[in-house]
């Protein structure tokens, strides 16, 4: 950063108390086997997968469940060798708590992997399209949160001709680690991951942006890239939301994404550090994404610590390896305080997306009552997208939606640095949830309007059709009847002609 | 006198500028029947009161009927007849009730056919002697169909909300 920029440049986010340590120093533990895992078909962002398999079939690990339906969609795996118990709803790991379609497994404890993986030695031979193709067979998505499916990112920033791949480490939200304890442990599978993720998308260079309050993470990511001249190790200052793609984009190389575009159009495509370690795995080994690293963190948990879970494994079962539960939680959350979901219950299971599961207490949930506002317009130099979130609220507590739109609510990135730094607690990215949700829902009923119309209008040219083509029918029957009337008088007429010079 | 000659002759030429644009650049008074209809389901149900969507759409236009007057349109369709028509809205009178599915219970359908000849988008399923069943995605909730099931199989339930279609609850003011 320069000297300019240090003294002029407009600040953004926030700076919250991390917790990460001592959670993040501990060594990562590996959860055992659970009896029964919920593998729920709408991991991903997308469609939700469509199952393969019958309940009662034996499935081996690593074999496919479900397929992906649709072009944006992933395809899960069994995370252990067992049976299919069910496949039918669970509550999704959301605040609503609705129901989701899953594929349950009832585990057998024998845990084998299925012999159809195909390893590959030399995958830097491979055609780069052929490893997107791999990335998609193992399903793997982006392991950052948003569980966008990887494959699709790596074939389209292709086909967008991206330069720089941006490598997320950053890690911005409060209380998780699973991101650094990962950059520690294993850097030599991220820097392969990587370099095979250049060598599918045909980028030039990476650069792997790490906050600078993870120092163990930069040195060990240093030492393994060493060798490779493509890869650059980027140390960024630590802040929220310094994870967020536009705001890493920028930072890293400069270039700011327009508004509503994706990082392709200004040459770049940005992918987590998790999300790498998963294609080297897939790729190598051939073995698919069916457990993952996450933080186990807050206030009401025994023991904090990074733990590898199955995908499918119950919260309740990872809180109760880690420790488990002391005193009552104020709130439960999958992913980060800042952005993650607020889950109703403790029997929801991990998906791919979970970076994280805190058990926060009072002190840590923050639940505080909310005032007037009183115009210190603090949200707004919060903002990292340089939103005025009050006025925006303000819209949207009117009811005028497209005033709200108007001031940008569609470029708000739900970061929540706005409600953090409200000296009245004011819960407005609640009001921008609420609103982005109530203007999709008006562009679905208005999709579904015009579908509807367009039965509506095709029935009724059905109908006409019909009794044109029944007048048609009876006009032709009456004609024929006519004519055979006609051909039975003139016969007649015939005969009895005939019969009468007979007679004559 | 020259001063009275320009004055009148410039106000009667600017007069006659004045007339002719107005001819030519005249706005419509009001928002065409056919642009109100083209903005209604078109399913023609009846529940507005009106002879179909065409009827209903005529009556917003003259004014007799409020823009809120579709009941399977929604608030959706009232925000959008308010803008198309020019006029303020009150969406606390706007019946919207959520979107509404027709449901089939099975343990009734005789499956007689009947109501599938009353349903204005064919978006129920059905064969003689099979249960019937509704496509989720056609059915506008308009009820026609109800009425016409000999067995009352056919109920109106509120359109289920999966976890992609939830919204979060606007937060209680302050």
């Amino acid at each position: 950063m320069g000297l300019m920029e240090k003294f002029f440049a407009r600040s953004w986010g926030v700076h919250p108390r991390d917790y990460k340590r001592p959670a993040a120093d501990a060594p990562v533990r590996v959860m055992p086997m659970p009896e029964r895992l919920y593998l729920s078909l709408a991991q991903h962002l997308g469609a939700p997968a469509r199952p393969v398999v019958l309940v009662g079939q034996t499935v081996k690990k690593g074999e496919k469940l479900a397929d992906p339906q649709g072009a944006v969609s992933a395809a899960i795996h069994a995370p252990t060798s067992g049976v299919i118990a069910a496949i039918g709803e669970i509550p999704a790991p959301h605040p609503s708590g609705l129901p989701v379609q899953a594929v349950i497994l009832e585990a057998d404890g024998r845990d084998e992997w299925c012999e159809s993986l195909k390893p590959c030695a030399d995958p830097f031979g491979l055609d780069p399209d052929e490893i997107s193709r791999r990335v998609a067979d193992a399903g793997v998505v982006g392991m950052g949160g948003a569980a966008f499916p990887s494959a699709l990112k790596l074939s389209s920033s292709r086909k967008a001709g991206v330069t720089t791949l941006v490598m997320n480490g950053g890690e911005c939200e409060p209380y998780l680690s699973c991101d650094d304890r990962l950059m520690r442990d294993e850097a030599e599978t991220i820097v392969d991951g990587i370099r095979l993720m250049l060598h599918a998308i045909g980028a030039k260079e990476a650069l792997v942006g790490i906050e600078d309050n993870k120092p163990e993470a930069i040195a060990a990511m240093q030492k393994a890239t060493a060798a490779h001249g493509n890869v650059h190790v980027r140390p960024i200052p630590a802040r929220y939301p310094m994870g967020s793609e536009k705001q890493l984009v920028q930072t890293l190389t400069g270039r700011e994404i327009p508004a509503g575009a994706l990082p392709a159009e200004v040459g770049v495509a940005v992918h987590n550090v998790g999300t790498a370690r998963a294609v080297s795995e897939a790729i190598r080994s051939g073995r698919p994404l069916v457990s993952r690293l996450l933080t186990v963190n807050g206030g009401c948990v025994g023991t904090p610590g990074n733990i590898v879970a199955p995908i499918g494994a119950l919260v309740e079962e990872v809180i109760a390896f880690a420790g488990g539960i002391e005193g009552t939680p104020a709130r439960l959350v999958m992913g980060g305080p800042m952005m993650g979901a607020s889950l109703p219950h403790a029997r929801i299971p991990v998906i791919k997306g979970t970076s994280g599961i805190l058990a926060l207490d009072a002190a840590q949930a923050h639940v505080r009552h909310e005032e007037a506002c009183i115009r210190c317009a603090s949200c707004a130099r919060a903002c990292p997208i340089q939103l005025m979130p009050l006025d925006i609220a303000r819209h949207i507590r009117g009811g005028d939606l497209k005033g709200a739109v108007r001031l940008g609510l569609k470029d708000c990135i739900a970061c929540g640095c706005c409600a953090y730094v409200c000296p009245a607690h004011i819960p407005l990215v609640q009001y921008f949830s609420h609103a982005k949700g109530s203007l999709a829902a008006e562009d679905r009923a208005r999709q579904k309007t015009e579908a509807t119309r367009k039965l509506a209008a095709a029935r009724s040219e059905r109908l006409a059709r019909e009794a044109r083509e029944k007048a048609e029918i009876a006009a032709r029957r009456k004609a024929e009847r006519e004519a055979a009337k006609a051909a039975a008088a003139a016969a007649a007429a015939a005969s009895a002609k005939s019969a009468g010079e007979m007679s004559a | 006198m020259i001063a009275i000659l320009s004055l009148t002759l410039l106000g009667a030429a600017l007069g006659l500028l004045l007339g002719i644009a107005g001819r030519l650049l005249a706005v419509e008074a009001n928002a065409d029947v056919a642009g109100v209809e083209s903005l209604l389901p078109g399913t023609n149900c009846g529940q507005c009161g009106f002879p179909g969507c065409a009827g209903a759409a005529a009556a917003m236009v003259s004014g007799a009927a409020p823009p809120g007057c579709c009941p399977p349109g929604g608030k959706a369709v009232a925000l959008a007849l308010a803008e198309k028509l020019g006029v303020s809205l009150d969406l606390s009178s706007v019946v919207d009730e959520g979107p509404k599915l027709a449901v089939v219970a099975e343990d009734l359908c005789i499956g007689c056919c009947r109501c599938l000849k009353y349903c204005p988008t064919d978006a129920i399923l059905g064969a003689p002697k099979q249960i019937h069943n509704v496509l989720k995605e056609a059915c506008t909730g308009c009820a026609a169909c109800v009425e016409h099931c000999p067995t009352e199989a056919l109920v109106m339930q509120p359109m289920p909300v999966s976890w992609q279609h939830w919204v979060m609850p606007k937060p209680a003011a302050a």
